[in-house]
């Protein structure tokens, strides 16, 4: 079985750099073969200007932060820090130089006090914190995490990601981390490879994944998004497409990567959040002047408030479901904002060509 | 990665609930943690279901062991029986009670006794030399699916007699034997070798009775190992004998130890194998006990040894269990792995 298959990736020495997928999707072979817990069967692992593909992962400048953490539990927590530091070197370190090292560590991760204890007497946060000092006790050249915050509870989890990235800008060396959580992989990441069925979709900063999404894959994992099919029309410059919407609206869109001719037929995504609703007939003031919007009639069929947005299903002439997210900031005394379609009614779907971008097939 | 559902569509959630600062002390009593075990209130409900075990304890261990007691006690009978106390106390005054354990003192029985000692150790250390490797390759190398046809070839000797499996080793070890003719056959030896009742002959029946039961228990303890705890190891630079001594061994020692008390407890007693393979210079201390039941018919002296040695037993018990909870020092409380097999 393929689990990986062809995948070209370079992580930059210093940053933190996300694999992100759904689970099976090979993300987490990538990590082991970088750590030398897995064989390629063909294809070369290189850090640091150096060739590991054949070397074992006891030898190999990483270290690996576990899901489960794996702490070795008849050892306490000073003597797990410490446990690689006599395969350091030559050099070894002295006795001294060791303990400081493991105090050092367990001083980075904040944990104090705990050092006589056994890994079964911690709390999860309290291992998942070992863990990483055991690691960074080693001072790898790169540090790899196998989805560090998905055995903790949602709080923990949140205060675990700053705890990450304050590591990392404290350490300076680069992070290679998995993960399955697409809203962890956009706030702790320099920049994020999206994997799916063992190949790479697309590697870029959170903002390019999030905004300028290349496959419906990307675009549909990385949160919500509303795809439509349309046909090309013709280039219109500046990389500009002039398209046709199923039913017959005509809008002129930015290409995303790859280059389509006339005729093709593409798709096409925009974020809920960058679609708005307005009354069918709209008078002409109410378009911003400048914007040429694209508009699309539609019906409205539910409402969800949830708080600090408000969720609109429609469905468009073609009979395609759409999404519409509106922030609830700035709603004035309580009321929500106009316009405010009812499900049962008629109202004009509208976005900022913009903010569409149109997907490699 | 199964565990986690795929996470799709949904927009990102705001971090809206982001703590003041990151907790530096978790929750007093963190959810992951196991409650303290309540004590045990014993009811009468509870004596009444111990009950039978009780009384399986006492019938067959505490009742034969104070039998044994009063027979070792005893003084032989002119023909083999017990010799009648008509004054119980005077008995006891004189002494005379004391005669058969202060003749298991003499230099020949202690000189069995230290054999069997030495036997049952050797026969311990080699089972451990050839169970290791065995329960390792079965419980971290052996293909899942083969795994119980593995385990059950391992456990299979033990459905026939242990008699017939001696008899066997007679078949193979003697002058005319099995293993005298293939190493004839590959000309490797020219007259034949006297294999059958030696030292060595015992040692290979021992080994070969005793090896499933340490192989189960180390399998049990290396099964349960948490695989990613050698993947750690190796990732923090240890190498692969590195591993196996810091992490695979400790963590199997409750195991081993098991398997050690399996092994070297009926191995201190052993008869059957010392009689056939062995010759008279090999006699165990089990052998001794059974003559004096059965041929020498001193059956004071024979109780007084077997008591002896069941003291030995219970003795070098309490020491190893001290010993399997010493190198647990995490599994507070609770039984060490592999110590439910005994």
């Amino acid at each position: 079985m393929t689990a990986v298959d062809a995948v070209s990736l370079a992580v930059r020495e210093g940053e933190l750099f996300s694999l992100l997928g759904p689970s099976g999707c090979g993300k987490t072979t990538l990590l082991r073969l970088v750590a030398g817990l897995e064989w390629p069967t063909s294809g070369q692992v290189w850090i640091g200007g150096r060739d590991v593909t054949r070397t074992p992962a006891h030898r190999r400048p990483v270290n690996l932060v576990f899901q489960h953490y794996a702490l070795f539990p008849h050892l306490t927590v000073a003597d797990n820090v410490a446990f690689g530091l006599r395969y350091l070197g030559p050099p070894r370190p002295r006795r001294s130089a060791a303990a400081a090292r493991v105090a050092a560590a367990l001083e980075l991760v904040r944990l104090r006090g705990l050092d006589r204890r056994y890994p079964q007497e911690l709390s999860g946060g309290e291992r998942q914190r070992v863990a990483l000092a055991r690691a960074l006790a080693l001072e790898p050249q790169v540090l790899l995490l196998d989805e560090p915050l998905a055995a903790l509870d949602q709080e923990l989890r949140q205060a675990m990601q700053l705890e990450i990235k304050r590591l990392q800008r404290a350490v300076g060396i680069t992070f290679l981390l998995v993960t399955h959580d697409q809203q962890e992989a956009l706030a702790l990441s320099d920049r994020v490879a999206v994997m799916s069925e063992g190949r790479i979709e697309q590697v870029g900063t959170p903002l390019e994944i999030f905004e300028r999404p290349e496959t419906a894959f990307v675009a549909t994992f990385t949160g919500a998004a509303n795809l439509w099919e349309a046909e090309v029309l013709g280039i219109a410059g500046h990389g500009r497409l002039r398209l046709r919407l199923a039913d017959g609206l005509e809008v002129e869109m930015p290409a995303a990567g790859g280059a389509a001719r006339a005729g093709d037929t593409v798709r096409l995504a925009v974020r809920p959040e960058k679609l708005t609703l307005r009354p069918p007939a709209s008078p002409p003031g109410a378009v911003p002047p400048g914007a040429a919007l694209a508009a699309l009639p539609v019906t409205v069929e539910e409402r969800i408030y949830q708080g600090t947005r408000t969720v609109w299903l429609v469905r468009d002439a073609a009979g395609g479901r759409r999404v519409v997210h509106r922030s609830n900031a700035g709603s004035p005394g309580g009321d929500l904002p106009e316009p405010d379609p009812q499900p049962g009614n008629p109202a004009l779907l509208c976005w900022d060509p913009r903010h569409g971008v149109v997907l490699r097939r | 990665m199964a565990r986690h559902p795929r996470q799709n569509g949904g927009p990102a959630q705001p971090p809206d609930r982001l703590p003041a600062q990151p907790p530096d002390r978790p929750p007093a009593q963190p959810p992951d943690r196991p409650p303290a075990p309540a004590r045990p209130r014993w009811r009468l409900g509870a004596a009444a279901l111990a009950l039978p075990a009780w009384l399986a304890l006492g019938l067959f261990f505490l009742l034969p062991l104070v039998l044994m007691l009063g027979v070792s006690g005893s003084q032989r009978g002119v023909y083999g029986g017990l010799q009648p106390i008509p004054d119980l106390a005077a008995y006891l005054r004189s002494g005379a009670f004391l005669a058969s354990y202060r003749q298991s003192l003499q230099g020949l029985y202690l000189g069995i006794a230290w054999r069997s000692l030495w036997m049952a150790a050797l026969t311990t250390g080699v089972c451990l030399a050839i169970g290791f490797p065995a329960a390792y390759a079965l419980a971290l190398h052996a293909p899942r699916r083969r795994k119980g046809l593995l385990l059950g070839l391992v456990v299979v000797p033990l459905w026939s007699s242990f008699l017939i499996r001696t008899y066997a080793w007679m078949f193979i070890l003697r002058t005319e034997g099995l293993l005298n003719h293939l190493l004839l056959g590959t000309g490797l030896i020219s007259r034949p070798l006297p294999l059958l009742y030696t030292g060595g002959a015992v040692m290979a029946g021992l080994v070969y009775g005793e090896l499933p039961f340490m192989i189960l228990p180390l399998y049990a303890a290396l099964e349960r190992l948490d695989r990613s705890l050698l993947e750690a190891a190796a990732d923090l630079g240890a190498s692969r004998a590195a591993v196996l001594r810091r992490v695979t061994v400790p963590l199997a020692l409750p195991g081993i130890a098991a398997g050690v008390v399996l092994v070297f407890i009926p191995s201190l007693g052993q008869f059957v194998v010392s009689d056939l393979l062995g010759g008279a210079h090999t006699m165990l201390l089990g052998n001794l006990i059974q003559n004096q039941f059965a041929v020498a018919r001193n059956q004071p002296f024979g109780a007084a040894l077997a008591f002896e040695l069941t003291a030995a037993v219970l003795l070098l018990l309490a020491a190893g269990t001290h010993l399997a909870r010493r190198a647990s020092p995490g599994e507070a409380g609770g039984r060490p792995a592999g110590w439910e097999l005994l």
